[in-house]
């Protein structure tokens, strides 16, 4: 039988998780593994700590906690930039549950949250205060001890960031892939792009060609037509139920474009 | 084996019970409590029949921790009719063949209900979002949101 231990505060509860352990924010990840009898623990390990819960404004970045869900987001009017990724993910009652920390570790195709994440250039928090980049945090997060605290993010200014998920089943459904461009202007141009996949990867990835390629031109089709091509050198797309890794590698750039441009599908 | 005492409100009634360490809400009210209005579906959070308001809010049933809903007020099924006469929801679900099989249908009901309990005059578009975490392989949806559109009418007190 598993037991179940409560602590008020994430360091006490980081304390707790020696041997076959495992966290539980929202629930949406660890449960069903316990509902199908897959897990690997013997014990869950849970915290009440209210500082999981909080969103705070540090300048121009903003510091979410890790506890923090999706309905929240969508509440919360400093994050407003954020409030259509967290619509993205699955109907009211997931994303009453669903958290940012618990998003971090969602398995492909899921975690559409953190793309968005990613695209900002987050900074994980872990209860000891550690931090991580987000992108070397996804490389190795079935290898990180300890229990993650908030994930930092920059802070778009104004309309400079776009975000899609692409699903064959309407209004919600699983991604084919999930888009975050974020593409900040200086002297007219973009500078410092962003452009962050899910559903590319066994994890939400940068593509760092396509940044490139968008650096300092003009949005517009022959302006990102590099990019879209670049896309190819980044992403080696796993096959799986909702689409094989060779149709995401090639509907990717039409997707991209769809977004950059504002095109409405059909 | 030991099991932890929790305590929480069920449709209005204070309800004590003791549950396995690891299991989830949706086993504890079937099993433990006795309330079978609310279904097992997929266990993964995907189809969206175990929903059930807690506080308020929709939650899914089999992806809660029975633990985590110690001193809330979980609302079901159970909870909507008064006595014999049915909620308009439910009435409105009956009267546009919104339930055929039934089984999505006490999900359905508590997402809609959530979803009048915030909204009393929500668009079509914010109907289907509503439901959007709940999967029902019968009706087409269409039934569903037309009765949760002349619920909402019935509850402002309107003639549809």
């Amino acid at each position: 039988m598993i037991s179940v231990e409560t602590f008020q505060t994430i360091q006490q509860a980081s304390s707790a998780m020696t041997g076959n352990t495992a966290y539980l924010g929202g629930g949406t990840l660890l449960m069903r593994t316990l509902n199908y009898g897959e897990q690997d623990f013997e014990k869950i390990i849970r915290s009440t700590d209210n500082n999981l819960k909080t969103i705070n404004d540090a300048g121009d970045r903003v510091i979410i906690g890790a506890g923090v869900t999706m309905a929240q987001v969508i509440a919360e009017s400093s994050l407003a930039f954020l409030a259509p990724v967290a619509r993205s993910v699955g109907g009211p009652a997931i994303r009453n549950m669903a958290t940012v920390g618990g998003n971090l570790f969602a398995q492909h195709p899921y975690g559409d949250f953190t793309v968005a994440l990613l695209a900002f250039d987050g900074i994980v928090k872990m209860d000891n205060g550690s931090e991580h980049d987000l992108e070397q945090f996804l490389s190795s997060r079935d290898n990180i001890s300890g229990i993650v605290s908030s994930v930092s993010i920059s802070k778009p200014n104004g309309q400079d960031f776009k975000y899609k998920k692409v699903s064959r089943v309407k209004p919600k459904g699983i991604s084919v892939m999930s888009i975050a461009a974020w593409l900040p202007v200086s002297a007219g141009r973009p500078s410092n792009v962003r452009i962050a996949f899910g559903a590319m990867g066994t994890t939400p990835l940068r593509s760092k060609s396509a940044e490139k390629a968008l650096e300092g031109v003009s949005i517009d089709a022959s302006g990102i037509l590099p990019a879209l091509q670049a896309l190819a050198q980044d992403f080696s797309p796993p096959d799986d139920a909702i689409a094989s890794g060779w149709y995401r590698a090639q509907v990717a750039p039409v997707h991209l474009r769809r977004l950059l441009l504002g095109e409405v599908e059909a | 084996m030991s099991k932890t005492p929790i305590q929480f409100t069920l449709n209005g009634k204070p309800t004590s019970v003791f549950v396995n360490g690891g299991a989830n809400l949706l086993e504890v009210l079937r099993r433990d409590v006795g309330d079978m209005t609310l279904k097992y579906g997929c266990g993964q959070g995907t189809c969206g029949t175990c929903t059930v308001l807690i506080d308020g809010e929709p939650h899914l049933g089999c992806l809660t921790l029975a633990e985590t809903v110690e001193g809330r007020q979980i609302e079901t099924v159970n909870g909507m009719a008064d006595g014999p006469e049915l909620h308009p929801l439910q009435k409105l679900f009956m009267e546009n063949f919104a339930a055929q099989c039934g089984f999505c249908t006490p999900g359905m009901l508590m997402a809609a209900s959530s979803l009048l309990n915030r909204n009393p005059n929500p668009s079509r578009e914010e109907v289907v979002e509503a439901i959007s975490g709940n999967i029902c392989r019968c009706t087409g949806y269409e039934p569903i949101i037309d009765a949760i559109l002349q619920a909402a009418s019935s509850l402002r007190g309107r003639a549809f």
